[in-house]
This record gives structure tokens, sequence and C-alpha cells, in this order.
């Protein structure tokens, strides 16, 4: 599976992107794929373009040319949130928690595109609105379980210390059932210590069957852990390959070295 | 079970007044003001969004039930959905194209729509009788019951706000609410895990526009003549404040906002010359000092001191 | 028939230069500080009120009643900016558009307790006779806000293309932290963005009070014709903003000519809600809406 042949068809493809930002070509011509049950990295110096692809495939902006087909679906004129139904989710670097709410709830949120009660059956409160309710309380206290803070389900978001912060989004993201979880530099702020278990945590979910994509500053957790590497520098992909394949390439020495 | 107190003590309240019409009419303007502010305190508090035409919303619910039972002869009850909906289905129009756009454009937007409505309220002078305000709209009966007396128009109005705040209270504590909330936490966020934000944005608009035509509805029929005076940009700005100083995202903020802002210039004399000064002062004031509205800005204040002085003895 | 189009249009050019003049202040400021101070149109009161002060009831002349005028409204938006603006500490929309609207409503109840509730009537700058041209009559106080309307332009132009200042302040516009990693001081620029905006608004007040007199409540509506002739034109750009006022004054004259008079103040909100729902970013607007 995880050295599946090019020739099949990966969950995600990125074929020929392209973003520019007034005279700067930030994404020139990207063209990679991401296959079903890997974890993937996606590496590259200050400036490479890795944070200007990441928001292009979570729909934060749209592509100038080129596709974004994630199973077998464009993704061009699909909203934010219509993304999030077809199986994408994401974490944000700086942790974007909605930190008044408590960390049950915000997994809860997660939830949202599962559950189904609208603005009447939140008023009316029928039986099944309660039975999704119960369920939905469940399934987002197993996902804190999962991430090893069931204890922590009634603190305000808020108030928990950065790297629980982290964990939380991860599983208000799990929480939306993805097939595919996008994580902008999730070490990003951890200590050695955390960003070791961070990683175990990527490899449980990847165990689960979500395929894993993360843009990553961190290069020894990205070798550790990735199955699959691409490499951009200056906008455009410079190298990809298996952490040993590219650690190997004369290019991507190049462009570390000078960089 | 705060529900079955609070209901306990309007039903003493209005025991204890029987006869003072005085204070059962000022405790049921309370209440309508109460349900003003619980409507609009959805929008700001939950939603992050701000109406400044809620007023205009108010006057179409009393200037529907209005029109359609002096001009038509409805009855009142026949009259309550056409008003909720004509304020659900403009407020509809006016939401759709602003609330995708950032915090300023429904603000804008309802700005301009609460001074069209007010010259409407005006000049339409052969449905709303114009300056001179709609006259001889009728009071309120169920079943032979006459709901007109000071005591049973302050059970009525008291009980829409009891339903309205019951309403708010599921609504908040529920897929739609957390969605709600986390809009206000993180607009970005939110959507990211899903949250479709323009339409849920859109949803409590309407829903507090609904609400203050119910308010505008019983208000029509207490007084039984309206005129556009009473509907007018500062209305509106009254409606904020109200909501601002009772802390926004708290339905019993509202009650309080409500409370303070119609006593007061009851016992301010000199109210009439500095009422704006005193509005907009008031709004300056609680947005730079206390971001999270005066009564959740003193509770933080105060759970501080607190914290710092058990702090002090433990040490 | 062509002879009242003709009055018509030169109503609306009058009355559309001004919320041209008025759009500039919005987008002045939106391009600076991505804010929109509901509070624009109080300044353009201020601006009519000061004057009446000056001119008419302490007898200076016009010229230094007009610069004075400008620079206290400008000073008063500075004031605004320090007290109101700059101490928010959490700055979301929504507590910017609660504080300006306060602000606005403030300054409405100072501008009654100052001056009084009754409309104040000021003469026209000049006491020419009104000019014919093909049997209608343009006023002596349309061209001298046309002649207005042009300086200013012309002065804006040249300031942010030439000066250092205005450059600055373009690029502020165009990326902040970029603007204020380049060594620029993004909060003069906005300091300097709220005296512009708001001094914009005093001339816009001095140059409509003869026409529609002065009155406390004056502000409101022009505030809100303001805001949409710059949404109309594209919030941010200056062509835009003189576009888009004129669109709207010309919409608004030929409303009141040929449908109702009744009508005149709902065209405004028609075309704002209009342009709202086709194109947000106005006819030439290029800055796209935030997303978020």
């Amino acid at each position: 599976m995880k050295n599946s042949g090019p020739n099949e068809k990966g969950l995600l493809r990125i074929e020929n992107a392209n973003k520019s930002f007034g005279g700067v070509h930030a994404v020139r011509d990207v063209s990679f794929e991401v296959q079903e049950g890997v974890i993937q990295a996606l590496i590259g110096p200050n400036g490479a373009g890795k944070t200007t692809l990441f928001n292009l495939i979570t729909g934060v902006f749209p592509l100038d040319t080129g596709h974004i087909i994630f199973n077998d679906q464009d993704t061009g004129d699909k909203k934010i949130f219509n993304l999030v139904s077809m199986g994408i989710a994401r974490t944000f670097q700086n942790v974007e928690l909605f930190t008044g709410m408590t960390v049950l709830e915000n997994v809860l949120v997660g939830l949202h595109v599962r559950t189904k009660c609208g603005f009447l059956g939140a008023i009316a409160r029928l039986p099944n609105v309660q039975r999704e309710e119960k369920e939905a309380r469940e399934k987002a206290m197993h996902w804190l379980d999962f991430v090893g803070l069931a204890h922590a389900a009634n603190n305000k978001a808020g108030d928990l210390a950065f790297g629980w912060q982290r964990s939380v989004e991860i599983a208000r993201a799990l929480a939306s059932e993805p097939r595919l979880m996008l994580l902008d530099e999730p070490a990003a702020g951890l200590n050695a210590n955390e960003t070791g278990q961070l990683g175990d945590l990527m490899r449980q979910i990847r165990d689960l069957g979500v395929t894993l994509l993360l843009v990553e500053h961190d290069m020894s957790l990205t070798m550790e852990i990735a199955d699959r590497i691409v490499v951009l520098d200056q906008g455009a992909k410079l190298s990809e390959g298996t952490p040993r394949e590219v650690q190997a390439d004369e290019k991507v020495i190049a462009a570390y070295l000078g960089a | 079970m705060v529900f079955t107190l609070f209901a306990a003590v309007i039903i003493c309240t209005g025991a204890a007044l029987e006869g003072d019409y005085y204070h059962e009419q000022l405790l049921t303007f309370i209440g309508i003001f109460t349900l003003l502010a619980v409507g609009l305190n959805m929008l700001m508090g939950y939603a992050g969004q701000i109406s400044l035409g809620h007023a205009a919303f108010y006057g179409i619910g009393a200037y529907t039930t209005g029109a359609l039972t002096v001009h038509l002869q409805w009855s009142p009850w026949a009259s309550l959905p056409c008003a909720l909906i004509m304020a659900g289905v403009i407020a509809y129009i006016v939401g759709k194209p602003t609330l995708k756009l950032s915090g300023y454009y429904l603000g804008m937007g309802t700005l301009g729509f609460g001074m069209i409505m007010h010259v409407l309220f005006r000049e339409w002078t052969t449905i709303t009788g114009g300056p001179n305000g709609l006259v001889g709209i009728p009071s309120l009966s169920l079943w032979g019951l006459d709901l007109s007396t000071g005591r049973n128009y302050l059970y009525v109005v008291w009980g829409c706000v009891l339903l309205t705040f019951f309403i708010c209270d599921r609504l908040v504590n529920s897929r739609v609410g957390r969605a709600l909330r986390a809009i206000h936490y993180s607009e970005q966020a939110a959507s990211a895990v899903g949250v479709d934000t323009a339409k849920a944005k859109l949803q409590v608009f309407v829903f507090s526009a609904v609400v203050a035509a119910l308010a505008g509805f019983l208000y029509a029929h207490m007084v039984m003549f309206i005129s556009p005076g009473t509907f007018t940009f500062l209305a509106s700005v009254k409606l904020v404040a109200m909501v601002v100083i009772g802390g926004m995202a708290s339905i019993w903020g509202a009650l309080l906002g409500a409370t303070f802002l119609t006593l007061l210039p009851e016992h301010l004399s000199v109210f009439a010359d500095y009422e704006m000064i005193i509005y907009g002062g008031i709004l300056m004031g609680v947005m730079i000092f206390l971001p999270q509205g005066l009564t959740r800005g003193v509770l933080d204040i105060y759970e501080k001191f607190r914290a710092k002085r058990k702090g002090t003895v433990e040490d | 028939m062509m002879q009242e189009l003709l009055q018509y249009l030169f109503a609306g050019i009058t009355n559309g230069a001004i919320y041209a003049v008025i759009a500039l202040g919005f987008s002045t400021l939106y391009n600076a500080t991505d804010l929109i101070n509901f509070a624009q149109g109080e300044f353009v009161m201020l601006g009519a009120l000061l004057l009446v002060t000056l001119w008419l009831q302490l007898g200076l002349p016009l010229p230094l009643a007009f610069v004075l005028v400008v620079l206290a409204v400008g000073l008063a938006g500075i004031l605004f900016e320090r007290l109101a603006i700059r101490t928010v500490r959490k700055p979301d929309p929504i507590v910017l558009v609660i504080i300006t609207v306060g602000a606005s409503i403030f300054l409405r109840g100072v501008g009654m307790v100052v001056w009084g509730r009754d409309p104040m009537a000021v003469p026209p700058f000049s006491e020419l006779e009104s000019i014919e041209i093909a049997g209608a009559y343009l006023l002596p106080q349309s061209l001298w806000i046309f002649g207005i309307v042009m300086i200013l332009v012309v002065a804006l132009t040249l300031f942010y293309k030439r000066t250092l200042t205005g450059k600055a302040m373009s690029a502020c516009a165009i990326n902040k932290r970029a603007a204020s990693l380049l060594g620029i001081g993004t909060e003069r620029m906005t300091l300097m963005a709220f005296a512009l905006a708001t001094g914009l608004g005093a001339v816009a007040g001095i140059m409509i009070a003869p026409i529609t007199m002065a009155t406390y409540d004056m502000g409101s509506m022009l505030g809100l014709k303001g805001f949409c002739a710059a949404m109309l034109g594209g919030l941010g750009s200056l062509w835009g903003a003189l576009l888009g006022g004129f669109v709207l004054g010309i919409a608004e004259a030929m409303g009141v000519g040929f449908v109702s008079s009744g009508l005149k103040d709902a065209i405004a909100f028609l075309l704002l809600l209009l342009i709202l729902y086709i194109r947000p970013t106005g006819i030439l607007g290029v800055k796209s809406s935030h997303r978020f």
C-alpha cells in the first residue's frame, strides 16, 4: 500500500497547480499525488510555497490554474465547509480553537458535518435530536480519549497548555471523520517530548485508515514518520520520494544548505 | 429549573403589583425590551454580528399587525403569524448579501434599512397613518378573556419572554448554537471544521428579526397606537446598548440591560437632552474598557479580585 | 423634457460631488486601517455646524473659516482615533462598529446640545445669479462644489503618487505587515488616515451646508450615502469613490424627478443592497472582499 506505483490513482492529486499574489509566483506548476493510507510530508525552506499550497488544498483561496482532485472530484468550485463533508480536515499552524468553549464542545463542533439537527430541531428537541446529541457526545469523548484528553473534557479550551490545545485541535479534526487530514506544522511550538508523542499519535491516526499530509519544518520528525516526502523550493517541486531518497537528493541538499 | 423559578417570580410580582398601574406598565415595557434585547443578543453575542436596524423589525411587527387589524379588521391572532413572517422574509433579503462579507456590512446594511423603514413608516400614509401614527389597534383577548388589563398583559408579555428565553437556551446548547459560538471565537476555524458560516449567521439574524417582530406585535396591541417616532435609529442604538450593558452572549444579561435602560430615563429627569450623549458614551466606554459587556466585565474583575485575595490568604 | 432632464442632472451632479467627497473619506480610512467608520457622517455634520459658528456667527472671512473648520474637524478625528480606537483591546469588527456607532450618536448629541435642534440656513459662497444653460439653471454653489472637488482629487492624486507619506499610505493599504517590516510606521499612518478622512468629511459638510441647511442630525443619512457611494465605486478606490458618488447623486435626482420625491432616501439603500448582491467589490474595486 505504502509503495503503490504512480499509475494507481491517489486519494489527493495536485495537477499543475499555479498561484500568484501580485507579482509573486508563490506556487508554480506543482504536481504530486497522495496515496491513501500514508503519512506524506511537504517540506521546503522558508518561502518555498508550502503554506500557500496548503491553503490551496484546504480551499482558503482558489487556484489560478491547475486542478486539485480529491477522491476523483475536482475541489475547485467547493466551499471550505463542503471540503470537510467530502472528507478533508485540517489543523492550523497557530492552533485555532474556540477558546471560550469547553474542550468537549470544541470536538462537538468538529462533528458538525456528521450531525443533522437544524434550527427548529434544536428548539423542539425531539427524541431523534436527543439521540443524535447523545451519540455525538459519546463520539466526541471517544476522540478525546484517543488523543489522551478525556479528563480535560469540561475545561475551557483556552485554558489548556499549548501542547494539549494542539491535541484538542487534532481530536476536533478527527471528529469530522476525514479521509485526509492536513496538518500545518503540527510540531511548531512543541518541545522534544511532545513532538515524540505527536509522532506516535500520527501513526495511530494513519492506522485508523486516515491519510495524513503535513507541512513541516521539523526535519527530524518528518524523516522519522513520513512514508513519502515532497520537497518544494521557490514555489516549484524540487524532489519527491521516500525520506531516504529525498535525503540523498543532491538538489535538496543544495537547496537546504543554500538557504 | 431556572425557568420555573423565573416564572414563579413573575407570577408573584404580578400578584403583588395588583392595581399599581404605573409599575405594571413599566414592568410590561421592560418585558418588551427584554424580548428585543434577547433576540439581538443572539445575533451579537453568539454570531458576532451586529444589527443597527433592529427597531425597524420591531416596527415591522407593530405596523403589520396594526395595518391588518385596523384596515382589514383581521383578528390579532391571524395577523401575528403575518407579522413574524414579514420580518423574517425581509431580514432574509437584507442579510443574504451582507452576511457573506465581513462584520461591517450587516451593520451598514441594517443601518440603511432602519432609516428607510423609518421613512416608509412616516411617508406611506395610507397604510401607516403617516407621522400622526396609526390609531385604533384592538387589544388582545382570548376565548372571552380580556388580556388588556394591566396584570393580564404583563403575564402575556412575560410569558413570551420566558418562552423566548427557553428557546434561546435550547438553541445555544445545541449543534446550531455551538456552531454559532464557534463562529464568534474563530470564523476561520469554524468554516474549516465544516460550518457553513454564512448560513448559520443568516439563520440567527432572521431569528432575531422574528423575535423583534413579536415584541412589536405585543407593543402595538398594548398601547393600541403606533407612530414612527418609536422606531428610529436611536431606538436601534438603544437596543444595542441594552445588549452591550447586559453583556454579550448572555441570555440573562439581556434582561439586565433592558431593565437598566428602561428605568434610567424614568429616574433621570435631565435624560431627554443628554440621551444621545449618554447612549453614545455607554457604548464607547463599555466597548473600550469591558468588551465582554458590563456584567461579564464586572464579574471578571470581581473573580480576579477574589482569586487574588484567596491567593494571598493561602500564601 | 430635455430641459427637465438637464435640471435633474445638475442637481444630481452637485449632490453626487458631495457624496463622492464623503466616500473618499470612507475609502481613505478603509485603505489604511480596514476600518469602516460609522461616525463619518457626524464629522460631516461637525463641518457644517462649525462653519455656521466661524463664518456666520463669528464673522471670519470664508476662506479662513473653511481652513479652520477642516483643521478642527481633522483634529477631532485624531482625538477620536487616540481616545476611542487605539485603546480598544479586542479589535473585532463588531467591537469597532459599536464604538464608531457610539461615537456617532455621541457627536450627534453634542451637536444638539451645542447648536440646538433647529436647522440653520447658510448662504451660498457667492451672491451670483444662477447660470442658464439650455433652459436649465445651474446654481453658482454647484460650480463652487465642482471646483473644490476637482482641487481635492488633484491634490489627493499628487499626495498618493508624489509624496513619501502618500506612498507609504498606499503601501499600508496593500499590505500592512509588509509595510511595517519596511519601517513604515502603521500607527502614524492610521492617525494620518483618520485626520484625512474626517477632514474630507468636514469639506463635504461645508459644501453641502448652503444647499440643505445645517442641523445636528444631518450626518447619519449623508454618512450612509457616502458609504453607499464608496461601495458602488469600490471601497478603497479613489476614482471609484468619485464614480460612485456621481452615479448615486444622478440616480437620486432622476428618481426624485421622474418617480417620486419620497423615494429619494430609499434609492441609496436599494443601490447598496443591489451592489452587495451582484458585485460586492464595486464597479472599479479590485481588492477582493475578505473571506473571513
